[in-house]
C-alpha cells in the first residue's frame, strides 16, 4: 500500500466511522446476538440459557408459526399482485397528461403519509360491522349482508388489504416518474408500426420500467413481513388467529410471552428468507430487466 | 382526434372516481371528529356534522334527538311511592282511570302497581324525543327532556370543535406531541448530519473494502425492525433507557442505512473537477465536505431530513416495544393505548384525535410537496 492509498484509507474510514460503530452497534451485533439467543431459552429476566435447537424444534410443530406465516404469504399473494395492477394503472392514468395531473397525484399520495396508528383507528371505523361507512355503501349497492370485516375469519385479512392498498401512493408517484421517463420516440415509433395500445405497453412501457417494478416488488414482499401496526391495533391478531401476520407473532411472542429465545429463532428463520427472496429476485432481475444507458 | 379526446375524458373520469375513493376517508375522520357523539353512530351514516333546536316559551334551547315513539302518551310527573316527582313518559296504553301503571322496586324485588300522576303534556305518534344539550357531556346536571312533533325540530349546520378540547382533557396530547417532536427533531439532526459525513466517506472517497461495507449497509435495509428488536431491547437494557426516548432517536446519530445510500447517489453526481479544485486551493477533506458538497445538497438533505422526521413521527413498534412510562408515551404509542380504552364509543374524540396526528404531517407535505415527490421518486429509479 502506497503512502497515498494509506491517507485514502485513513480519510475513508475516517468519515465513514460513525456508521460503522453505529453499524456493528445496532445491525451487526443484534443479528449475531439473536442467532444465539434463537439457541437459548431465554426472557430478558434471567440470562440465556443454551438449549440447543429445541426452538427451532418447537417452531416446526407451532400451529400458530406456520398459521403466521401462511397469514403473511397470503398477504403477498393477494397484494403484490393487487397492488401492482392498482398503482401501475393510476399511474399510467395520471401520465396521460391529464390536467390537473398534480392535483390527482397528491390525493393519491396524501393516504401513504398517514401514521399508521391513525389509519388503522380510521379504517377501524370504516370497517365497523353496524355504523361503518365500508358496509353502509356494500348496501347501497346492493349487497344486502355484507361481513363485518374485522371479526369475521374469512374477512379480516381481505380488510387489511383493502386499508394497504388505500396507502400505496408512493408506489403511484415511483410508477409515475418511471413512466415519465420512458423516451416518447420509442411510443412514436411504435404508433408507426401501427401498434395497439397493448403492444405499447407490454413490449416497450412495461420493460422500460421494470427495474422500478423490480425495486417495488421487493420493497412490498419485505414490507408484508413487516405488517404489524395494523393487526395490532385493528385486530390483536383476531379473530382466531386469522390475522396473526408473522411480524406481529413475532412480537407477541417476544414481549408479551416473554419468550425471548423463542422469538429470536423466529427472527432468524425471518432473515433468511428475506435474504433468499432477495438472491432470488436478484437474480432473476439480472436476465429479465432492462437498465437505461 | 376525436378518439383522443375521449380517452382523456375517460381518464378524467376514472381519476376523479379514484380520487374521490382515495379522500373519503380523510374527509370522513373530519366529519366524524366535529361531530356531537350521539350523531357519530347513526344509520345511514351522515356527512354533515348539525345541531338541532326547539322553541321553549319564546326561548331557543339546543336540543339533541332522542327516541321516536310510536305511540300516544303523556309527559308527566309521578304523584306518589318510589318515583315520586319523578318526570316520566308514559303511553297511553299503561294509564287507566288518571294513575299509570309502573314497574317500582320495592325492597329488592320488582312489582307493578297504579300510581297517581299530574300530566305535563300530551304526546301524538312520531313525536320525537329530545334532550337538553349541555355545554359538555361531562356536566352533572340532569338534562331537560321533552316531546315535541318532528317539524318544530330546526336543524343548522355546526362544527363541534369542542372535542378538539375534550381530546386534551381525556389524555396529555401535548406532552405526547412534546415527547415526539423531542425524537423527531434530535433524530433529524442527527441522522441528517452524520449520514452526509458518512455518505461523502462512501460516495468521494476511494479506500479498500469501501465498496464491501457499502454493499453491506444496502443489505441491511432490507433488514426488518422485527428482527433486531430482541437484542436491541436487551441494549438499551443495559444502558438503562427502557422506559426513555433514547432508544427511539439515539441509534440514528450514527447514521441510517436508507439515508447514507440516498445521499451518496446524490453526491455522486456533483462534478469531481469542482472539489479537486478546491483540494488544489488547500482545502482539506472536511473543509470540501462542509463548505462545497453540503451547500450543493441542499435538495437531498432536505428529503432526508423529512423522511427521517415523518418516520419517527409515525413509528409505532419502536415507541411499543421500548417506552413503558406512560411520561414518555408518544403520540403513536398515546392514541393506540387511548383507542384501545374508548374503542367503540367514542369515536368522535378518536377521530379528533387522530386527526391531529395526521393534520401536522399533511401541513409539512403542503409546504414541501415537491421535495416529498422528488425524494419518493429517487428512491424508485436511482440504481
Amino acid at each position: 500500500m502506497t503512502k497515498e492509498e494509506k491517507r485514502e484509507l485513513v480519510k475513508g474510514i475516517l468519515f465513514t466511522s460513525p456508521w460503522l460503530v453505529g453499524f456493528s452497534i445496532f445491525v451487526i451485533y443484534p443479528i449475531m446476538a439473536s442467532f444465539y439467543y434463537s439457541f437459548c431459552n431465554y426472557s430478558v429476566l434471567q440470562p440465556p440459557r443454551f438449549i440447543g435447537l429445541l426452538n427451532y424444534k418447537d417452531l416446526f410443530t407451532d400451529p400458530i408459526f406456520w398459521k403466521s406465516l401462511w397469514n403473511t404469504g397470503y398477504f403477498v399473494i393477494f397484494m403484490i399482485p393487487l397492488g401492482l395492477v392498482t398503482s401501475l394503472s393510476l399511474a399510467m392514468l395520471l401520465n396521460t397528461k391529464v390536467r390537473g395531473m398534480a392535483f390527482y397525484r397528491m390525493i393519491f399520495f396524501i393516504p401513504s403519509l398517514v401514521p399508521m396508528v391513525a389509519g388503522s383507528i380510521l379504517w377501524m371505523w370504516i370497517f365497523n360491522g353496524e355504523y361503518g361507512l365500508f358496509n353502509n355503501f356494500l348496501m347501497r349497492v346492493g349487497i344486502p349482508h355484507p361481513p363485518n370485516w374485522l371479526m369475521d375469519i374469512r374477512f379480516a385479512k381481505p380488510a387489511i388489504i383493502i386499508m394497504s392498498l388505500w396507502g400505496l401512493g408512493n408506489m403511484i408517484v415511483i410508477y409515475l416518474a418511471g413512466l415519465q421517463d420512458v423516451p416518447v420516440s420509442l411510443i412514436e415509433a411504435a404508433d408507426l408500426d401501427g401498434a395497439n395500445w397493448f403492444d405499447k405497453l407490454w413490449n416497450i412501457t412495461i420493460p422500460m420500467i421494470s427495474p422500478v417494478i423490480y425495486f417495488n416488488v421487493i420493497m412490498a414482499i419485505i414490507g408484508s413481513f413487516q405488517i404489524f401496526s395494523q393487526a395490532y391495533i385493528m385486530t390483536g391478531g383476531g379473530p382466531q388467529r386469522s390475522t396473526t401476520f408473522y411480524a406481529l407473532y413475532l412480537y407477541q411472542t417476544a414481549f408479551e410471552d416473554f419468550r425471548m429465545g423463542y422469538a429470536s429463532a423466529m427472527a432468524w428463520i425471518l432473515f433468511v428468507i428475506i435474504l433468499i427472496l432477495t438472491l432470488l429476485i436478484t437474480r432473476v432481475s439480472k436476465e429479465k430487466i432492462y437498465y437505461g444507458g | 382526434m376525436p378518439e383522443r379526446k375521449g380517452m382523456r375524458l375517460l381518464a378524467h373520469l376514472a381519476l376523479t372516481a379514484c380520487s374521490i375513493v382515495f379522500a373519503l376517508p380523510f374527509i370522513w375522520v373530519m366529519v366524524t371528529s366535529l361531530k356531537p357523539v350521539e350523531q357519530t353512530m347513526t344509520l345511514p351514516p351522515t356527512w354533515i356534522p348539525k345541531t338541532y333546536y326547539i322553541q321553549l316559551s319564546g326561548k331557543r334551547l339546543e336540543v339533541k334527538k332522542g327516541i321516536v315513539t310510536h305511540e300516544a302518551g303523556v309527559i308527566a310527573v309521578v304523584k306518589d311511592g318510589p318515583k315520586n316527582g319523578e318526570r316520566i313518559f308514559i303511553p297511553n296504553s299503561q294509564i287507566k282511570g288518571g294513575k299509570a301503571l309502573l314497574q317500582v322496586q320495592i325492597a329488592d324485588r320488582i312489582v307493578e302497581d297504579y300510581y297517581p300522576i299530574d300530566t305535563e303534556k300530551e304526546v301524538q305518534p312520531g313525536w320525537v324525543q329530545v334532550i337538553e344539550k349541555l355545554p359538555t357531556q361531562y356536566e352533572k346536571t340532569e338534562p331537560y327532556w321533552t316531546f315535541v312533533p318532528p317539524r318544530e325540530i330546526t336543524e343548522r349546520l355546526k362544527f363541534w370543535f369542542r372535542n378538539y378540547l375534550d381530546v386534551f382533557i381525556k389524555i396529555p396530547f401535548l406532552n405526547y406531541a412534546k415527547n415526539t417532536l423531542i425524537v423527531c427533531i434530535l433524530g433529524v439532526i442527527g441522522t441528517t448530519f452524520t449520514s452526509a459525513l458518512v455518505a461523502y466517506g462512501f460516495a468521494r472517497i476511494r479506500w479498500p473494502g469501501r465498496d464491501f461495507i457499502f454493499m453491506l449497509t444496502l443489505s441491511s435495509m432490507m433488514i426488518p425492525f422485527s428482527i433486531v428488536m430482541v437484542p436491541l431491547y436487551g441494549v438499551f437494557k443495559a444502558f438503562g433507557w427502557i422506559g426513555t426516548l433514547q432508544p427511539l432517536w439515539f441509534p440514528y446519530i450514527f447514521g441510517a442505512a436508507f439515508n447514507i445510500f440516498l445521499l451518496k447517489q446524490f453526491f455522486i453526481t456533483i462534478p469531481r473537477d469542482l472539489t479537486d479544485a478546491a483540494r488544489v486551493d488547500g482545502c482539506n477533506e472536511f473543509e470540501i465536505f462542509w463548505r462545497m458538497i453540503l451547500p450543493l445538497s441542499k435538495p437531498a438533505l432536505t428529503v432526508v431530513a423529512l423522511f427521517h422526521f415523518l418516520y419517527a413521527w409515525n413509528d409505532f413498534m419502536g415507541p411499543l416495544v421500548f417506552l413503558t412510562d406512560k411520561k414518555t408515551y408518544t403520540l403513536s404509542l398515546g392514541l393506540q393505548i387511548f383507542q384501545s380504552q374508548h374503542g367503540g364509543t367514542e369515536w368522535h374524540l378518536l377521530m379528533a384525535a387522530s386527526a391531529m396526528v395526521i393534520l401536522p404531517i399533511l401541513v409539512m407535505f403542503f409546504f414541501a410537496q415537491k421535495t416529498f415527490i422528488q425524494g419518493i421518486a429517487l428512491t424508485g429509479l436511482k440504481e
